[in-house]
């Protein structure tokens, strides 16, 4: 599976990101793991708050950094997809 | 619907809040006068006094309104913001957009991907600027920290004056046709960003957003309101009563450019700069210069115009920081001519 953060950088950005990797690692998660910081890339995915969070190219969270046990459950049940 | 616990703890944490909001300053009495039984009127017991009612006070009212805020925002997405606002004509769309940035919820961090999106989708330059000003400007921990620490006047106030500033300065800018002045890219690029992508909610997720932003805003705003209320505290009984007024006074007429002038390269969020104001004012600042300090801080920001350079050449910025400088500015000598 692949997983991508969007954001262009700010301390929101950052800890989601932070936090998606420690969660992928805790669980052994098959994923990689980008943080797409390029505003036209970011654009692409017609989002318009960021963090935003993609697996394998859709949009599954925008605007928000989501509790832990959030982000858990988020990545579990996307790995069957 | 399903009623789950989520949905019924506020209808029993309400009358709570309202009970100990109700009777604070007689528990707050009671702690001084019976518990530490500190000496009445001298300047440390008052001091005290303010600070232990002041806190909870305000980070009480912080809780309610934000939680209900966060509700109402649920209803409000960017995307429906955007919606709303393509294709609307300058005036119509500078109002709307005004108000909508008071309910949308909105970080600056997000200001390049929203200010991209609303304009590739056809919502004009000014009327994105309207919305670029209010929603930083007016948001909720400002009004709340006014109608907590001045009353529900000076946070009418401050939104009224916020929304004047932010409509006209939308509407100057589109009528001096400033598209030019966006940088090349952003009108050539095509994301095909339009699409709505909106989910409908259910009301419980609605209330567990209140939550989320309850956690989120007090969770990070709690310190500087305590911060900031020991500061006045401890401003209160110590500093002399007058001791702003030559600086920030109404009979000097520089104080309101000065206070704009400082504001700008400041900084911080409102819950930081709420209780300072408080300061300002009972020390003899004039309620304009003060509120003027106070907007030009929270409502234009370095970290933010820097963000905007991205999407927007210098003179635009330059102009947009003038306009939104010199709204703030009539304010600040409007308020002080009235009171």
């Amino acid at each position: 599976m692949e997983i991508k953060v969007l954001g262009t950088g700010c301390p929101k950005c950052k800890t989601l990101e932070k936090m998606v990797r420690d969660v992928v690692q805790k669980n052994a998660i098959n994923a990689t793991v980008t943080k797409v910081e390029d505003i036209m890339e970011i654009m692409k995915y017609k989002v318009m708050t960021t963090p935003a969070l993609v697996i394998d190219e859709k949009v599954v969270m925008k605007g928000k950094v989501p509790s832990d046990a959030e982000l858990t459950i988020l990545l579990k049940s996307s790995i069957s997809f | 619907m399903n009623f789950n616990k989520k949905m019924i703890l506020p209808l029993v944490l309400l009358p709570v809040w309202y009970f100990i909001y109700h009777y604070l300053q007689s528990i707050t009495n009671w702690i001084i006068n019976s518990v530490f039984a500190l000496e009445k009127g001298a300047h440390l017991t008052e001091s005290l006094r303010f600070f232990i009612f002041e806190v909870p006070k305000v980070l009480m009212l912080l809780a309610l309104i934000i939680f209900f805020v966060g509700i109402i925002r649920s209803y409000f997405s960017p995307e429906r913001t955007r919606k709303i606002l393509e294709g609307k004509s300058t005036f119509t769309g500078n109002i709307l957009a005004s108000l909508l940035g008071i309910v949308t919820p909105f970080c600056s961090c997000s200001a390049i991907p929203l200010f991209l999106g609303f304009v590739e989708s056809g919502v004009p330059l000014g009327v994105t600027f309207s919305f670029l000003i209010a929603a930083p400007m007016i948001n909720e921990v400002a009004v709340i920290l006014l109608f907590g620490m001045f009353g529900w006047k000076v946070a009418l106030i401050y939104i009224l004056t916020g929304l004047t500033i932010a409509i006209s300065a939308g509407f100057i800018i589109s009528k001096l046709k400033l598209e030019h002045w966006v940088q090349d890219w952003v009108y050539k690029a095509q994301f095909n960003n339009s699409e709505n992508t909106e989910e409908k909610l259910t009301l419980s997720a609605r209330i567990r957003f209140g939550y989320d932003a309850v956690k989120e805003i007090v969770g990070k705003v709690w310190i500087y309101v305590i911060i900031g209320i020991a500061v006045g505290a401890g401003a209160h009984g110590y500093i002399p009563q007058d001791f702003m007024a030559s600086l920030m006074g109404k009979t000097a007429w520089y104080s309101v450019p000065l206070s704009v002038l400082i504001g700008v390269p400041l900084y911080s969020n409102a819950a930081g700069i709420v209780p300072i104001v408080s300061v300002l004012i009972e020390k003899g600042a004039s309620l304009g210069t003060s509120l003027a300090f106070m907007m030009a801080v929270i409502g234009l920001s370095l970290p933010e115009m820097i963000i905007l350079k991205k999407v927007l050449k210098l003179p635009l910025i330059i102009t947009f920081i003038a306009i939104v400088a010199t709204g703030i500015m009539i304010v600040g000598y409007l308020f002080n001519f009235i009171f």
